[in-house]
């Protein structure tokens, strides 16, 4: 008995030192499980254009071909396949490869295939990724020639300037975002509401109406969705605060000035009261809030003009209707941007073809077809205030309030929502005073930014 | 023995024998260079694929390794000491511990329950291996968001509480019950492996000591005690291992099923934090490091688990 039981005992010494050593890489590599976790895209996926060489034959310039780099979104996918064709009818020496990546492994792809000498000529980011990739170098400020500060302060609306750092401009957009209220119009007739809320203090009106619950309690309507780390953080930062008279960042950045006056707190405290006080909404319920106003079981969302898309497919039977966002002492609406930039090691012929591809890009026209096939608004004012998109049923209210669009110089998105959502938290679950749990979310987004600015003074 | 008899034989008479002798020496070199190709081409792709890894990330813990810069400076111990002072990366350090210390005799026991019940029975056996199984084969991805929906604040399993007259629980939006939230789905998924091992392990034990202790008139706690679980131990062993780092590595349950390791980081890993560190805040060197804590916990964990389980049973 002894040795049969001392070959499974030595076997199982050996499987677990062998399975220790595996344990330990396998932390080390913790993006495999990630991949297989949440991606079922999993793979990188690839298209090259067909490179238009009939055309080019008789010039004698040299042909150049350059990488453009943007994460997976089907609509932004194949209207870009469809622009290259029409860069590079207009420029027959140049030909334009473009490869996608799922959107969660974005930075991961980049951060892995550029020091293999893989990297793009001209990529797509998103804005609030720059600080990030500036800092430590991966880019070059637009050429000058091309893309003037001053032009490009005068066309495009001032949330561009998110993209400035240390005075140059890194990167520049075909499109923006904005927030918008989006209300059920069948929920509200039910409610007897004629118009969407103007001001904060009919939002919690009508949000308290609409909210419908059962005999136990349990939501049936939402009034408000109610997820801070969805939609609503950005809608803090550059809706609430700024609408209470309250300030973002000091002007070099360095500095959280949502304490500096009340109004940090009071717009704070107005988040807040609609999950603690008036109990309208709250986190998790129907999973999320997109897909609580999708499903009908939230008559108010603040969300993007980039849930329009989504919505048309998922829900094409919804009756909803998108207004401005409700406004309290001043006006102030939370805008983001995916926008376009030159690595640091393109140079020479590439150089100059990047920038050519990126000024199309940037283009009227291309903006034009970006709003019609993505849904994204234009990022130059005289393009986005067109009859055609001010008229629109959906596009009118997210280009009517660009004029007031911020958009939040973030150092470290996912922690800066992070701490967010953790400052709820803390009062929604663990009863913390809200001033304690604002308070604390001041200093830790502050400790970020000293972190960060320590960082990029040191370089 | 005839054999080496011939051999020296002809050694000491014939020129042919020594050139026969000769061949059979290069049949065997060419064996032994065979078995150890054969052995030496996984190994080599174990250290290129595994050791040379592990040893690379000590060195990239001790930098500044931004992901996306060039320069990746010295900085000595500073990844650790930042990693130490930053609560988030405790909090993971404390969760870690607590996904181990109940997600183990959790799985453990249970396992072996459903294993000891399905020995029992001799009807439908098959069925109720399979059933149990079937968790261990579906996708993690799948079986989280079915947990989530379960779970929601107004969802299925709080609606049978409040028809009981129970008051309705947070159940993942709750910093308190979250973390055994997942770990009771991760140790309900797991099941089925466990279950197959200790059926397995079950079966290995002679009957005849049962019979033999049934004669002596031992109850069947002390059956249990005294013959079942010593030994059962190699195999205890084994699935306390591999469960350990199954927990220790919790992963994707999180990523799947918490929003962002909340809500408070109360289901934020050491592994979920190494990914965020990674590839959220492209800090590779503060990562590494964060890997090398866990590869030495792992290591620990590993030893102290062969010190404590891995004694010999005399009978």
């Amino acid at each position: 008995m002894k040795s049969s039981l001392a070959v499974p005992a030595k076997l199982s010494t050996i499987l677990a030192v062998t399975a220790a050593l595996l344990a330990a890489c396998g932390g080390n590599g913790g993006n495999n499980a990630e991949g297989a976790a949440s991606s079922p895209l999993g793979s990188s996926g690839s298209s090259a254009s067909p490179a238009s060489s009939a055309a080019s034959k008789d010039e004698g310039q040299e042909k150049v071909t350059i990488e453009y780099w943007q994460y997976e979104y089907p609509a932004k996918v194949s209207l870009i396949d469809e622009l290259i064709k029409q860069f590079e009818a207009q420029n027959p020496n140049i030909t334009v490869k473009q490869t996608n990546f799922p959107y969660d492994q974005y930075n991961e792809k980049v951060a892995t295939l550029v020091p293999a000498g893989k990297g793009p000529d001209v990529i797509n980011l998103y804005y609030g990724w720059l600080p990030k990739y500036v800092s430590s170098g991966f880019l070059q400020p637009l050429p000058e020639s091309a893309f003037p500060a001053s032009e490009i302060e005068r066309d495009y609306y001032p949330l561009v300037s998110a993209a400035k750092i240390d005075g140059s401009y890194w990167a520049i957009p075909t499109a923006v975002r904005t927030l918008a209220l989006f209300y059920n119009k069948d929920l509200f007739a039910k409610a007897q509401i004629g118009q969407p809320p103007a001001t904060w203090e009919e939002l919690v009106d009508d949000a308290l109406k609409l909210t419908q619950k059962d005999a136990k309690g349990q939501f049936v309507v939402e009034g408000l969705a109610w997820e801070p780390g969805a939609q609503l953080h950005h809608w803090y930062r550059d809706g609430l605060l700024p609408q209470a008279g309250g300030q973002d960042l000091s002007e070099d950045r360095r500095r959280v000035l949502w304490a500096d006056s009340p109004a940090g707190l009071e717009a704070f405290q107005y988040l807040i009261d609609f999950a603690v006080k008036h109990k309208v909404g709250t986190t998790g319920v129907f999973t999320d809030d997109a897909t609580a106003f999708k499903t009908g079981h939230a008559a108010i969302n603040i969300d993007g003009s980039f849930r329009l898309g989504s919505l048309k497919t998922d829900a094409p039977d919804l009756n909803y209707g998108i207004a401005p966002l409700p406004s309290y002492k001043n006006k102030s609406v939370p805008s983001s941007f995916w926008a376009n930039a030159i690595p640091a090691n393109v140079s020479g012929a590439k150089l100059e073809a990047a920038t050519k591809f990126l000024q199309f890009l940037t283009s009227q026209e291309v903006q034009e077809q970006w709003v019609e096939k993505v849904g994204e608004l234009p990022a130059q004012k005289a393009v986005a205030t067109q009859d055609k998109y001010l008229n629109d049923e959906k596009l009118g209210a997210f280009i009517s309030q660009l004029d007031n669009s911020k958009a939040h110089f973030f150092i470290d998105e996912t922690a800066e929502r992070t701490l967010f959502v953790d400052a709820t938290n803390e009062v929604l679950r663990n009863h913390v005073p809200v001033d304690k749990a604002f308070a604390d979310l001041v200093s830790k987004t502050q400790k970020l930014y000293d972190d960060y600015w320590a960082k990029a003074d040191g370089k | 023995m005839v054999g080496s008899m011939i051999t020296n034989a002809i050694r000491r008479s014939t020129r042919a024998g020594r050139k026969l002798l000769a061949m059979r020496a290069t049949y065997r070199m060419q064996r032994y260079l065979f078995i150890y190709l054969t052995i030496g081409i996984p190994l080599l792709y174990f250290f290129v694929t595994r050791l040379v890894p592990i040893v690379y990330s000590f060195s990239i813990s001790v930098r500044e390794w931004d992901i996306l810069s060039r320069s990746k400076p010295y900085v000595g111990l500073a990844n650790y000491a930042s990693l130490f002072a930053d609560e988030a990366f405790r909090k993971s350090l404390a969760n870690t511990f607590l996904f181990v210390a109940v997600g183990i005799p959790g799985q453990l026991a249970v396992g072996l329950a459903v294993a000891l019940l399905l020995q029992g029975t001799t009807k439908l056996r098959g069925f109720f291996r399979t059933v149990y199984f079937i968790p261990y084969v579906t996708s993690i991805v799948a079986v989280s968001w079915v947990f989530r929906w379960l779970l929601m604040p107004n969802g299925w399993v709080n609606e049978q509480l409040l028809n009981l007259g129970l008051p309705a629980q947070l159940f993942l939006q709750s910093p308190h019950q979250a973390p055994y939230v997942v770990i009771l789905a991760m140790i309900w998924q797991s099941l089925g492996f466990q279950m197959l091992i200790f059926i397995t392990g079950l079966e290995g034990i002679p009957k005849m000591y049962y019979e033999a202790a049934h004669i002596d008139g031992a109850t069947a706690w002390r059956r249990f005690r005294h013959i079942t679980i010593p030994l059962l131990n190699p195999v205890i062993l084994f699935s306390a291992v591999i469960a350990g780092i199954s927990y220790l590595q919790a992963f994707a349950h999180i990523v799947s099923m918490t929003q962002d390791g909340g809500p408070l980081n109360s289901t934020r890993t050491l592994v979920y934090h190494i990914y965020k560190l990674a590839f959220k805040s492209f800090d590779m060197g503060s990562a590494a490091a964060a890997t090398v804590i866990l590869f030495a916990i792992i290591l620990a964990f590993t030893l102290l688990q062969l010190r404590i389980l891995n004694r010999k049973v005399d009978y």
